[in-house]
């Protein structure tokens, strides 16, 4: 298995998985397309594109020689995005961020819990506080008023 | 001539208003830093700023967002030279013969060079985008829903063609955007698509989030991890100054690069990058001793550098005048216009004169604080990068949150 012939594998799958969704919406006809012709359609050009990359993936790397070092690194970073994704509108910005940035320097950065807390309440507060105070981009409250 | 000479006072009353000039200078504080850190690329740091463009009127923010496109350019050539470091895509052709440059002790005139060539390439192209703009948005008037969709699909075509990769994959990815796209209410018939009953997909998956997900967060992912940059050699302000044979042995490279760039940049793909390699290759063919080049040649740097800046202004041809996007870049800040309200198109120019006109004068004025920026401060700058990587990276992850 190549690293090229698996990602084809996964645009396949999605392209059959959104040809087989259309079916809930009216086709339509070429000169009266309904709201599933042009997903069918571009589903279709993947779905092509999907296998002739498969065909002609054979040169890519093998996958098992693909070395990704800092994986636990980028695992704890999309973690804290998910954590931010869910906590954001009800801890609101402020504590979100700030408890993300702390988690990050604190256990994946190994920093002492001075620097972490410092750096983190600085970030949370002044970002908020750029953006909100003075750009005027609204940003979620918390439940306290943070 | 007389017409265009009256709008463009309009503009620059538009562009030298308290307000628009302090974005424009934000926007190239923020774009030289973004060219000066290695793995923030002009396209992450415009799609992080974007939402905090939001708050701001059209004119500020499209001011803001085009300043940290060319302001990138500028700042991505001082690490290329300083450490043999491309703060972005554009600058790696820079790193060959500026860091030879400086290994030589000649960091000083490569890096005035590079900021004098981005100065007079970004100048005259704007000349060549305010001629261009209109009159190509007259002609456009005329196009119809076809004309448009065969433009657009050419549009991807050819960026398919010249995005360097697989041309295979490049296609296989303009699918999955576009099927993307098609996530949400159709307008023509009032279906939902693939939205489950989410109110939240009902609305169809924004620019904004595809651009921050897709080029800023991956950026710090793809860099987790990274170090500290190395050790950085500062040239001090009096060294700047190149020699005549300096000055003799930049000119043309910077004339060629100018126009170079210009065209390439009005053709789909990352219009920058390959004006830059273009540059460089047209150069090193034309030079009379191309075996200097490699080996710190001064055409090496003004070429390219001219030309990745000229080629921001050509890709803001099509934009301006078509309402289509001639790469990421350009389509992010098309995205942008339409947060304010504003469909960009042949319709633009006639029915936001200020706002084109502002944009065009507002260019002339951030190049100019670029150079003032980039020769005196370039010592400033390049301390952001003994900032370590680990707290850098988590600032740029607070503006992925926002």
């Amino acid at each position: 298995m190549t690293s090229d012939r698996l990602s084809a594998s996964i645009l396949v799958l999605f392209a059959l998985l959104v040809i087989l969704e259309s079916r809930h919406l009216p086709l339509g006809t070429f000169r009266q397309p309904g709201p599933a012709y042009v997903p069918v359609l571009l589903a279709s050009l993947l779905l092509i594109f999907g296998v002739l990359l498969m065909l002609t993936a054979g040169r890519a790397p093998a996958l098992s020689s693909v070395r990704w070092t800092e994986w636990h690194h980028a695992l704890a970073i999309l973690a804290a995005c998910v954590f931010a994704v869910f906590a954001i509108e009800r801890l609101g910005y402020r504590l979100t961020v700030l408890f993300m940035l702390a988690f990050l320097l604190k256990v994946v950065e190994k920093r002492g819990w001075a620097l972490s807390l410092v750096f983190a309440s600085t970030l949370a507060f002044g970002s908020y506080f750029l953006f909100y105070t003075i750009l005027r981009v609204p940003l979620p409250q918390g439940p306290w008023g943070f | 001539m007389t017409e265009t000479l009256h709008n463009l006072y309009i503009g620059f009353s538009v562009a030298l208003a308290p307000n628009v000039l302090l974005y424009a200078f934000v926007g190239c504080i923020v774009g030289t830093l973004v060219g000066v850190l290695p793995g923030i690329g002009p396209l992450a740091g415009i799609s992080l700023l974007l939402p905090a463009s939001f708050g701001l009127d059209a004119t500020s923010a499209i001011v803001l967002l085009a300043g940290i496109y060319y302001g990138a350019m500028y700042g991505g050539s001082t690490t290329s030279i300083l450490m043999r470091i491309p703060g972005e895509a554009a600058s790696v052709m820079t790193c060959i013969d500026g860091y030879e440059m400086t290994r030589k002790g000649r960091a000083g005139p490569a890096l005035a060079i590079a900021a004098i060539g981005s100065y007079v390439a970004g100048t005259v192209s704007i000349v060549g985008l305010m001629l261009l703009a209109p009159p190509l948005a007259s002609f456009a008037l005329r196009f119809g829903p076809p004309e448009y969709f065969a433009l657009l699909l050419l549009g991807l075509l050819v960026l398919a063609y010249m995005s360097g990769g697989s041309m295979l994959k490049s296609l296989a990815m303009a699918a999955l955007g576009l099927l993307l796209g098609m996530i949400g209410i159709d307008p023509m018939t009032g279906f939902f698509r693939f939205s489950y009953g989410l109110v939240e997909l009902g609305d169809g998956i924004g620019v904004v989030p595809v651009a921050v997900g897709l080029f800023g967060l991956s950026e710090i992912l793809l860099t987790a991890g990274q170090p500290t940059a190395p050790e950085v050699k500062k040239p001090r302000l009096k060294d700047l100054l190149p020699s005549a044979e300096e000055w003799r042995d930049s000119i043309w490279p910077i004339g060629r690069g100018t126009v170079l760039g210009f065209f390439i940049g009005i053709i789909p793909g990352s219009a920058h990058i390959i004006a830059s390699f273009v540059s460089y290759a047209v150069e090193r063919r034309l030079a009379r001793h191309p075996e200097r080049f490699g080996h710190g040649a001064i055409e090496g740097v003004a070429g390219p550098e001219s030309a990745n800046n000229s080629a921001t202004s050509g890709a803001f041809v099509p934009m301006l005048a078509l309402g289509l996007p001639s790469g990421p870049i350009p389509a992010v800040m098309i995205a942008a216009m339409m947060v304010h309200g504003i469909s960009p198109g042949p319709l633009l120019i006639s029915q936001q004169p200020e706002l084109f006109w502002g944009f065009i004068a507002s260019m002339y004025v951030g190049n100019v604080m670029l150079l003032i920026l980039n020769l005196p401060l370039v010592g400033i700058f390049v301390n952001i990068l003994r900032v370590p990587y680990p707290l850098l990276y988590l600032a740029i992850l607070v503006f992925c949150v926002l």
